[in-house]
């Protein structure tokens, strides 16, 4: 099910294992399209695995092996056909799978955190405010926010001069540097990162690695994509490899 | 050849069974103070907008013992008060007077007059437009709505809109009123001068609206309250002179042009309050030397 | 699309804790009209801060479902009820007339498509904001002006325009003012039909930022009508599809917009232009 990563940057031994953030179980998923004749295109087939507090796990697999929709799901962003994604609330586990619409935002609010490939955001508000969101959510005050937006900006060499600025002008890498810092700004329990790196060079790169072992050491569980190998290599404890669990078309 | 029949009519013009059906809907206004009661308005022999529903009400409670008065604009001798006096005389045949005290029955347009009314009087008002919503919600389904929800905040945003237009509430007629603490109502087209006239009055107050078939009532000793704004309370005009024929303050004077070279005098819209107080020995600055004659307006 | 957009979930739901009761309840909602049925049998459910999409075609039952739910019409069948302040839910059929009205201009608020018939043209920006303040027992002008300059400046509308009647104002600008009108006395729920319909696109996007965080600052529970999936997926958290009637789909809203299951559903999802 899962194998170990090829490399492994933090040498410090993945803790014993706590109740996991996130425990995926016989997780099944096909999409029907109703506009082709009902044609249906199957997405996993009893997926099982668990994300632990500081731990990275990847998702391995080729391209359309259906990665992103398992991040969607355990987002909640995509209905399961089967099977329960138990997100760890307290001490209670809440299926995603079937919790009711205003559980799933609330986990959203205060649990999860997403990072997504592409950014979408509203015309007219500024980068800071779009970055430092989660955080005034939480009840931070907006000047302590906005220090932590324009701290996390600046580790991911977002020029300043963008930052007043809403982000819906910025170039792929820009917005991808916006998104990761809205993601990682608050603490969260669970990150899901749909290839955080992708738009980024070397050096961007390092800095979202740097972050994500930040996470880890705070003792939070990631669940990530990673199509590039030295980022995935750096960034994951170990691999789950969902080829395995494709269900054949 | 035989003569033409001599032409009869019905004592006070309108037959019987119409003037039942007047009195009932007087009596349920009285009932429900400020309530405007539909009646089913008649045809006169006068066009609307010359008093054909206060005519209609006078028709309907007069009585051959009855004195009956009638002012416009608080002048007896208007046409309009004229005709409706000499009207009421025949086809009734009751006694009329210019004087306040002696009617029994006072129709009125524009003013309620300045002699203090008596329990035995019945004050008439003539009224145009009996929906004080009307100017802000033109449906009358919806206006009546309003009243008997006693849903009101659209009265103050007239209010509201003179304030922020004028600077201050300008509306100086029709001024809305509070009656019994229960109904909006429109008292007609008098001065706001006369809004606290109604309030606590021993006459009974009848309204008509002969257009928009309309009935309503302020029954004697009625709170009636003028609406305002806390900070833009509820004022009556005020005049920095007194009459200039009879020298009566806190009156509501009419500007009177005296020629074309911007001579004029302000004097009492009463006639017949004018009239008394000259009597009585009062004088203005232009008063004119001698006895008063029967009519202050030129 | 992606669903770690800014979208409705990020704010607004602040009292949504899991075990709180529903504002707005509709059990078994049914409407014909003659033999044509324009609502059946809808259960719904609105919770405090949250805000509903109804979504569909012309004709597809959204508009009646909206009059129903906001006691406009009558239904054929079922039930509404609402949780008044502090209080249980209430039937709103057994509601009087005096307290349905009161409900309209106090706890309530009604943002129409068509700004004509949700202002007083004739009266001025100042008096439409006002007018719901009066209708509470205001009585001071200073104060009633003071705050009516406070939400016209909350929706944007520069404060020498408060003596302005709307006659003169752009379409934006109308819907703006009627906000203002609407959320002058802090709704708890909030009604919105197709609020942004027959407005420039440009004058859209702004309207829905001033709608969306406006409705988050007072926390207000919304159901808003709309045929544009991208309004609803800005603005709602929660989404129903109808369809002849019927709620066909409903659920979290990027969830309905990004893996939609029923057939129609899907047809309007692939039927928009991506944005």
């Amino acid at each position: 099910m899962t194998r170990p990563a090829r490399s492994h940057p933090d040498p410090r031994p993945i803790p014993a294992p706590a109740t996991p953030r996130l425990r995926v179980e016989g997780l099944t998923k096909a999409f029907t399209l109703h506009l082709r004749d009902g044609l249906r295109l199957p997405v996993v087939q009893g997926l099982s695995f668990t994300v632990a507090p500081g731990e990275c796990v990847a998702l391995g697999g080729p391209s359309g092996a259906g990665k992103s929709s398992i991040l969607k799901m355990a987002f909640g962003n995509y209905r399961v056909d089967s099977g329960a994604i138990l997100i760890a609330d307290g001490a209670q586990m809440v299926d995603v799978a079937t919790a009711a619409p205003r559980r799933v935002l609330r986990l959203r609010r205060e649990r999860i955190a997403y990072v997504s490939q592409f950014l979408r955001v509203i015309p007219r508000i500024a980068t800071l405010d779009v970055v430092s969101e989660p955080l005034r959510g939480d009840g931070v005050p907006a000047d302590i926010a906005a220090r932590r937006a324009r701290d996390l900006l600046a580790r991911l060499n977002l020029p300043e001069r963008l930052w007043a600025l809403p982000p819906a002008t910025f170039s792929g890498g820009e917005q991808q540097r916006v998104n990761v810092a809205r993601g990682f700004i608050a603490p969260r329990d669970l990150l899901l990162l749909d290839e955080p790196t992708a738009s980024l060079d070397a050096e961007n790169s390092a800095a979202v690695v740097a972050l994500i072992a930040e996470k880890k050491a705070a003792g939070t569980a990631l669940l990530g994509i990673f199509h590039d190998a030295a980022v995935r290599d750096a960034a994951a404890d170990r691999i789950v490899d969902v080829t395995r669990f494709g269900a054949q078309p | 050849m035989s003569a033409m029949p001599t032409i009869t009519y019905n004592f006070g013009y309108l037959d019987e069974q119409t003037k039942r059906m007047i009195r009932r809907a007087i009596l349920k206004a009285i009932a429900i103070p400020g309530y405007q009661v539909p009646f089913a308005s008649r045809e006169m022999p006068m066009p609307y907008g010359w008093g054909t529903g206060g005519v209609q009400v006078t028709a309907a409670i007069l009585g051959p013992d009855d004195i009956l008065k009638v002012i416009d604009q608080g002048s007896d001798d208007t046409t309009n008060a004229v005709a409706i006096r000499s009207f009421f005389a025949a086809t009734a045949g009751v006694r009329t007077t210019t004087r306040t005290k002696e009617a029994t029955i006072i129709q009125t347009r524009h003013r309620v007059p300045e002699t203090k009314l008596g329990p035995e009087q019945i004050l008439v008002y003539q009224v145009p437009i009996p929906e004080p919503l009307r100017f802000l919600e033109p449906r009358e389904t919806e206006t009546r709505t309003l009243h008997a929800l006693a849903d009101y905040g659209l009265m103050h945003v007239k209010l509201y809109e003179d304030i922020a237009r004028h600077g201050h509430i300008a509306t100086t007629y029709a001024y809305p009123v509070m009656v019994a603490g229960r109904y909006v109502t429109d008292p007609s087209p008098i001065p706001k001068f006369d809004n606290p006239k109604l309030d606590d009055c021993p006459a009974l107050q009848l309204f008509g609206a002969g257009r928009e078939q309309r009935i309503y009532a302020i029954p004697p000793h009625t709170r009636v309250v003028s609406l305002d704004f806390e900070d833009h309370p509820f004022r009556v005009q005020r005049f920095d002179r007194p009459c200039a024929l009879c020298g009566a303050e806190d009156v509501y004077l009419d500007e009177v042009i005296l020629d074309d070279r911007g001579g004029r005098m302000f004097v009492c819209s009463d006639t017949d309050h004018c009239d008394q107080r000259r009597a009585a020995g009062h004088a203005g600055t232009m008063a004119p030397q001698g006895a008063p004659k029967g009519t202050s307006k030129p | 699309m992606n669903p770690n957009d800014m979208s409705a979930d990020d704010v607004g739901a602040n009292d949504m804790s899991a075990d709180e009761p529903p504002l707005l309840s509709a059990r078994g909602l049914t409407k014909y009209y003659g033999a044509r049925a324009g609502c059946l049998d809808v259960d719904l459910d609105v919770y405090p801060g949250e805000v509903l999409a109804i979504v569909g075609e012309s004709g597809s039952g959204k508009s009646t479902l909206l009059a129903l739910l906001a006691t406009e019409l009558a239904p054929s069948a079922g039930t509404v009820g609402y949780r008044m302040a502090g209080d249980a839910l209430t039937d709103l059929a057994t509601l009087p007339e005096a307290d349905r009205r009161r409900l309209l201009r106090t706890e309530w608020g009604f943002v129409r498509q068509n700004a004509e018939q949700g202002l007083r043209m004739a009266v001025s920006a100042g008096g439409n904001v006002g007018e719901r303040l009066m209708a509470i027992g205001w009585r001071n002008y200073g104060a009633i002006r003071a705050e009516a300059g406070d939400w016209l400046g909350r929706v944007e509308i520069a404060d020498d325009r408060i003596d302005d009647d709307p006659r003169g104002f752009s379409g934006g600008m109308r819907q703006r003012l009627q906000i203002a009108r609407n959320l002058v006395t802090r709704p708890r729920l909030v009604f919105m039909d197709e609020p942004t319909g027959g407005l420039d696109v440009s004058v859209q996007a702004r309207l829905l930022d001033l709608i969306r965080s406006l409705v988050a600052d007072l926390g207000a529970a919304v159901i808003i009508v709309t045929h544009d999936l991208a309004v609803a997926r800005l603005l709602s958290h929660r989404i129903m599809v109808m369809r002849h009637g019927r709620v066909i789909e409903t659920g979290l809203t990027d969830q309905v917009l990004d893996d939609p299951r029923e057939p129609y559903t899907q047809l309007l999802v692939a039927s928009v232009l991506a944005a």
